[in-house]
């Protein structure tokens, strides 16, 4: 039998004081995606149709690197929020729902770094 | 939490169909959500067979002519029947609306009504509202001050502020916008669900009221508030025309205002 008073369960442990950080973020890195955006369409654009020496001169040149470095920040940053969001909704055991939200952080950082060094690996031969 | 499978009494069976008096010219064919808790069966439909012609204009007058003159055991939630009280809180054709201010006319065809979806049925029509009123108490809809009220008159407020108030105070809690809400069917434990937020808001920008800060305090919470993903159901359904998705949106704002 469950004696609880459904007040005491709708306030629980009280509120997490967090959330607007987590969801302003997720609009900035949106905002920002729209004009980064570009420059992996264009080395997408340069990887099929240009040779590799002008693909890799492109990439090396200071403003498409620092872009290139900010889009994958930004790309990996707002899709770890938006899959938090995910997770959060539709996971509902807390102990599934943590170690779903710790992995992908984690894969996420990973990818991120990884996408990081190969760009700068070219910009530094290049 | 999203759900895969249908749980226990869930899938619907063929129920009677009660038909239409001799003679009756203008008929309409009502389906009903019926489901007793006592008899361990699953929930089934029942259908109903209306002379249009010897009817009240809106649905509520339907299922109301059903009760008393053709299946009294149809259990439903209704009072005011003017859209004041927010009892008659329903599914009809797949939207959530309140049956007494929705004509019987601005339908086509069938009309298929069922409770409101994702809720504990307590029986046929009637859903445990339960959670919900707990969730609205809990966000203390009462004016909250320090300053003690004057002694000779009531807390005054200007026309300006008092017009903040409008399109939140019509709210009359009928739970259509919480329960069209997926986010809500999902998280309905630690969401509070759009209903809720536009009362939430409604005490957020009465000027009168001197806790904002705490109310905001208590709001900002992954669940409690940042579930609503601006789906929209919410506004769309509304059986008042009010806009709870933008209350949500003002309360997300008064948020990062005060970083």
């Amino acid at each position: 039998m469950d004696y609880q008073s459904p007040l005491a369960k709708v306030r629980g442990l009280g509120s997490a004081k967090a959330g607007s950080h987590h969801w302003w973020l997720q609009r900035i890195t949106a905002v920002a995606l729209i004009p980064l955006s570009f420059w992996p369409i264009i080395l997408l654009d340069l990887s099929y149709n240009g040779s590799y020496q002008e693909t890799v001169t492109w990439l090396a040149s200071p403003l498409n690197s620092i872009c290139m470095i900010f889009w994958i920040l930004s790309v990996f940053y707002h899709a770890v929020l938006g899959l938090q969001v995910i997770i959060e909704d539709y996971v509902s055991s807390e102990m599934w729902r943590i170690a779903a939200i710790l992995c992908t952080y984690l894969i996420f950082f990973f990818l991120m770094l990884a996408a990081i060094i190969a760009d700068l690996r070219i910009i530094l031969a290049g | 939490m999203v759900e895969f499978t249908l749980p226990k009494n869930s899938v619907l069976v063929e129920g009677i169909t009660f038909e239409a008096p001799e003679g009756a010219t203008n008929i309409r064919r009502f389906e009903v959500y019926r489901w007793e808790p006592d008899s361990g069966e699953n929930p089934r439909i029942d259908a109903y067979e209306i002379d249009l012609d010897d009817c009240g204009p809106m649905l509520l007058d339907a299922i109301i002519k059903i009760k008393n003159e053709i299946d009294p055991t149809v259990s439903f939630r209704r009072s005011c029947r003017e859209g004041v009280c927010g009892s008659c809180a329903m599914n009809i054709n797949g939207k959530n609306t309140l049956a007494c201010i929705k004509a019987i006319d601005s339908y086509k065809g069938t009309i298929k009504i069922f409770p409101l979806p994702h809720m504990s049925v307590v029986k046929d029509l009637v859903v445990d509202m339960t959670n919900f009123f707990a969730q609205y108490t809990s966000i203390k809809p009462w004016i909250e001050t320090q300053t003690p009220a004057p002694s000779d008159r009531e807390r005054l407020q200007s026309k300006e502020d008092r017009a903040k108030l409008d399109g939140l105070y019509e709210c009359v809690l009928c739970a259509c916008c919480s329960t069209s809400c997926p986010s809500y069917w999902w998280n309905n434990d630690r969401y509070l669900g759009p209903a809720i937020l536009l009362q939430a808001y409604r005490w957020l920008v009465d000027t009168r009221d001197e806790n904002t800060g705490e109310r905001l305090d208590e709001l900002e919470d992954p669940f409690k508030l940042y579930r609503c993903h601006t789906i929209m159901n919410c506004t769309d359904t509304c059986p008042k025309g009010l806009n709870p998705a933008k209350a949500i949106a003002e309360i997300k704002k008064m948020l990062i205002l005060r970083q």
